[in-house]
């Protein structure tokens, strides 16, 4: 009665669905959206429709506040939830309530998050009515104006409470599998809290660390709802170009750039992370 | 080891700030939630004041009735719903057979299929979504809910696999064994034992794929026309919306989040913990 000796072709027809699901609406459309970019309608290969897009004035807008986004939002996720993460397993009373409250934000969407902190930065909004009502504005300060520094903050603000939940889960679920006996072991040969953080819990961290920031990266890429409902068009980012080259002018073909570019992006940066943060066989033997 | 003697008190002073510090995120993250929801319940009048209350001064449903009879909403809300089913629905039928052969067959292959599945779970919605526009054309499956709820199935089913997979490992093996030498054949073992001791955590995942289908908003508004779901239509329209229109929206978009949370409190972390073995 061992299931698992007998070789046969059970386990694949169980998995051949999910193959070929994949195949159709996963890979198959990563392949076409490079032919919809870079193939013209009578099939010719071209850079007309890439011309078009970085032609576009909006584009290195786009480009740079991307970036400006990625750059700024993760490392300020990864601070926020480390901090979450050791709070939350620090054996606090009521930590199963923390860990509710941290990580609810993960089934909030885009969109709820854009317009839960459009509530916030709105020039009616809660944050004038509070910075007024303790003297440091004389009237209302118009955070969210078209273009303004602001409006990038409010976007910054937004997606770190938004995304930050995700990073948290899978830094708790990492450092719930690193044995207690090494952390032990550490504080016996006199190391410090710090010390202990430094040079046991971050090392044994590596491989979830490494997911969620590839996991993040490629997400923050594609950052959208939360612009268009704190901003409108004011603020633009490489995923709302798309949408509006789709959307607004019906060009398909530029979109798809957009929608290659993003999806190269994405996987340069994996690469970078995966060879950046290589783990050591030894480390993942735990 | 000197400072063993005032150990004490500083840990307790130490201590009561970790607990600060906790309840401090815990307030950033509640917060603006709470403000919206103030927002949602207040009458229209007090949505446009200014300087906005912070404790609700006086409650009522006419903001919340005021977005939900809005034209086309309820219609909206109906697609959403029958998206959400219809993805959850197929992602659990394709998925879950997956995840059962991943949690108890050992075979050649299983490893890579594992990386690959885990590879894809970052939803690239805005690369998948765009060129499904021509496929869908050609498919006659343009401005359909079933169009976007298999668009949405693509997104789901990486996670679906990986959580049911994790379910299975957890229903012990011996107990299907067991139901064999009694004569159960190996799919009578599976329907009788596994599965019934499985519902709850293929329920948890089923929520799981509700929710990130009510949620997805640019797949949904790239592919539909007509049949706009929720989030569709209100991105769509919320720039020229009154602001109580955009408050209830979003409070209402954010009630299943905050329910579904409370269901898959205890499978979170196989959610999103599984990592490369």
């Amino acid at each position: 009665m061992k299931l698992k000796r007998r070789a046969n072709l059970e386990p694949y027809l169980l998995l051949l669905p999910s193959l070929a699901y994949l195949a159709i609406f996963f890979a198959w459309p990563m392949v076409q959206a490079f032919g919809l970019a870079f193939r013209a309608d009578d099939g010719r290969w071209t850079l007309e429709f890439f011309r078009r897009m970085v032609g576009d004035a909006a584009f290195w807008p786009a480009v740079r506040t991307s970036l400006i986004l990625v750059l700024t939002i993760i490392p300020l996720q990864f601070i926020l939830a480390l901090t979450m993460a050791l709070l939350a397993t620090a054996g606090l009373r009521g930590s199963g309530a923390l860990i509710y409250f941290y990580a609810l934000p993960i089934a909030v969407s885009d969109l709820a998050a854009g317009i839960v902190w459009f509530s916030v930065f709105t020039e009616r909004g809660y944050l004038n009515t509070v910075l007024q009502g303790l003297g440091l504005l004389e009237k209302p300060f118009i955070f969210l104006q078209y273009g303004a520094t602001w409006a990038v903050i409010a976007v910054i603000l937004a997606e770190v409470w938004r995304a930050t939940s995700i990073v948290f889960v899978i830094l708790v679920a990492g450092l719930q599998g690193i044995p207690k006996e090494y952390n032990e072991a550490a504080e016996v040969f006199g190391a410090g809290w710090f010390a202990r953080l430094r040079k046991v819990t971050l090392p044994m961290l590596r491989p979830s660390i490494q997911v969620a920031l590839i996991l993040r990266t490629i997400l923050a890429f594609q950052v959208f709802a939360v612009v268009v409902a704190l901003t409108g068009d004011g603020v633009k980012v490489l995923a709302s170009e798309a949408y509006q080259w789709y959307n607004q002018w019906r060009n398909l073909n530029v979109a798809a750039a957009y929608a290659a570019l993003i999806l190269a992006i994405s996987m340069l940066s994996t690469g970078i992370y995966l060879r950046a943060l290589r783990t050591r066989p030894e480390a993942q033997a735990v | 080891m000197a400072s063993r003697a005032s150990a004490p008190l500083a840990r307790r002073a130490g201590r009561s700030l970790v607990y600060l510090a906790a309840i401090l995120v815990a307030l950033y993250i509640m917060i603006p939630i709470y403000l919206v929801a103030v927002m949602a319940f207040s009458p229209r009048a007090v949505v446009y004041d200014y300087p906005k209350p912070l404790i609700p001064t006086q409650l009522s449903l006419e903001t919340m009735s005021f977005f939900l009879n809005a034209y086309g909403i309820l219609d909206s809300v109906k697609n959403s719903v029958l998206v959400a089913i219809f993805t959850l629905a197929i992602s659990l039928a394709i998925g879950a057979p997956a995840g059962y052969a991943l949690a108890r067959y050992i075979f050649p292959g299983g490893d890579i299929y594992r990386i690959l599945i885990l590879s894809t779970r970052a939803f690239p919605v805005v690369i998948l979504s765009i060129p499904l526009i021509s496929t869908y054309i050609n498919w006659g499956l343009d401005d359909t809910t079933l169009g976007v709820a298999l668009l949405h199935t693509a997104m789901a089913l990486p996670t679906t696999i990986l959580v049911t997979s994790s379910v299975f490992v957890g229903v012990s093996k011996d107990l299907e064994e067991a139901a064999m030498t009694m004569g159960c054949t190996r799919a009578g073992a599976f329907r009788r034992v596994a599965l019934p001791l499985a519902l709850p955590g293929l329920a948890a995942s089923a929520i799981f794929t509700f929710v990130l289908s009510w949620n997805e908003v640019f797949g949904a508004a790239i592919l539909t026309v007509q049949n706009q779901t929720l989030p569709a239509k209100l991105i769509v329209q919320l720039n020229q919306s009154p602001i109580p229109f955009r408050f209830a929206g979003g409070f209402f978009i954010l009630v299943p989040a905050i329910v579904f949370m409370l269901f898959v409190r205890r499978y979170l972390f196989s959610l999103w913990g599984v990592k490369l073995r």
